[in-house]
């Protein structure tokens, strides 16, 4: 049985804990709304452009000389993994779920002879990643010292990714994120960005019968755009990733806050009944010390 | 004929306008081209300079870099990387981020990402200075 006075500073430890874990749960809630705005913000931008790119891509699908962004090159050897996780923990299972994703692909494409690279954005993958895979880690990025994800970020990264394609470095390349869908749910995602997939549901403007002018050509339109379209499926991957971040961190902080909010109960009532039987002991103690007068 | 045209321009980050006006001005990579109301499908790609928003006898003039114009039966859209309306553009400051840039440049133990970057930069804001 602890002494009294260890269940005391138990409980007061438990109960600056849970002071700190509610605090967090209140911080995360509040970046979590200003997470949701700016995904929300971003939203008309990539919609115009998933419209723009499936109209286009549709028409340059035939084409043989589609650019490779769209088509691909070909072949299917060389893959890169863009990890994209927090940098803090304290979210729950937030960054191991999607760890866990890359490395279930990592090892079915090893297992498949294809070459893997990864690049690591964010600090927490890269930490989950190195132990076992420090070697495909080809570059990697975290936003510590960054208040708010901008697009030049994201440019930033594909950037990175295209210079690389450019080199042939790899073939296919996918980003994982978490996809934020509630504050309770969100769901570890791969998504492919290179080449392109023309994006469901994004149905081409009605024209009314009239033909599309373009200037320059589709080609060169083409060009320019597929590029930027990377950048921006980056983006809004990095922008759903803090949303669910928050979403996790703060689901996982009210869970701890009611666990400690638990402990406190359960460790108080201890309190109680073991200072009660010391009362009842002293008690005892003067009686029997009295009827033996 | 409809009266108004339908003028969206959004960023990466956000909407940054969304009304009906008269007219746009647009600088396409293949020289400026205007729109008015029902104009025909269209698409151009942008090149850096000022697109003019014309409604109601006033004029908006607003500094642009990177992205596309697209014109549908229900509008114009110009998707900017960035978008900056002229009179926040500050010409001091733009010309003291090209004298920064142009000593980045002439630094001759920079590596050779910072040399990039600088003159990335540089090339930005020489565009911004024209557009003034």
């Amino acid at each position: 049985m602890p002494s009294l006075k260890a269940l005391k500073n138990r409980i007061d430890s438990v109960k600056s804990t849970k002071k700190i874990t509610k605090a967090m749960q209140m911080v995360a809630s509040a970046k979590l709304r200003r997470a949701e705005d700016a995904a929300k913000a971003a939203r008309p931008y990539t919609e115009r452009m998933e419209a723009v790119l499936a109209n286009l891509a549709a028409s340059a699908k035939d084409n043989p000389a589609a650019p490779k962004l769209l088509a691909g090159t070909g072949k299917d050897d060389a893959h890169l993994l863009i990890v994209a996780t927090a940098d803090k923990g304290l979210c729950g299972a937030f960054n191991s779920s999607i760890v866990r994703l890359a490395r279930e692909r990592i090892v079915k494409l090893q297992g498949e002879g294809k070459t893997v690279k990864i690049i690591c954005v964010g600090r927490k993958g890269y930490d989950q990643l190195k132990r076992l895979y420090a070697d495909l880690v080809v570059w990697r990025t975290d936003f510590l010292g960054v208040r708010r994800i901008s697009f030049g970020e994201a440019q930033e990264i594909a950037a990175r990714v295209l210079e690389m394609f450019d080199k042939r470095e790899f073939d296919v390349a996918a980003i994982f994120y978490g996809k934020f869908k509630s504050v309770i749910s969100q769901v570890p995602t791969a998504q492919q960005i290179i080449p392109a997939v023309a994006p469901e549901g994004a149905a081409p403007p009605d024209l009314k019968g009239a033909i599309y002018a373009y200037e320059p050509d589709e080609e060169e339109i083409l060009k320019t755009l597929l590029p930027r379209y990377v950048s921006v499926q980056i983006f809004r991957a990095l922008l759903e990733n803090v949303a669910s971040e928050m979403g996790a961190k703060m689901t996982a902080m009210d869970n701890a806050t009611r666990n400690a909010g638990e402990m406190i109960d359960k460790l108080t009532l201890q309190y109680n009944r073991a200072r009660q039987a010391q009362i009842t002991k002293e008690l005892i103690e003067i009686i029997s010390g009295a009827e033996a007068l | 004929m409809a009266d108004k045209l339908h003028f969206d321009l959004v960023s990466p980050e956000r909407r940054l306008m969304s009304e009906e006006v008269d007219q746009v001005d647009v600088p396409g990579a293949e020289g400026v081209f205007g729109v008015l109301p029902d104009h025909a499908p269209f698409m151009a790609t942008l090149a850096p300079g000022v697109l003019t928003v014309k409604n109601a006898g006033a004029e908006k003039r607003i500094f642009v870099r990177g992205g596309f114009a697209e014109v549908t039966p229900a509008g114009l859209s110009v998707l900017a990387e960035e978008a900056v309306p002229v009179e926040e553009l500050d010409a001091e400051a733009i010309a003291r981020r090209i004298r920064e840039c142009e000593e980045d440049l002439a630094d001759e133990d920079v590596t050779a990402e910072t040399r990039r970057q600088a003159e990335q930069e540089l090339r930005h804001l020489k565009e911004m200075q024209a557009a003034l």
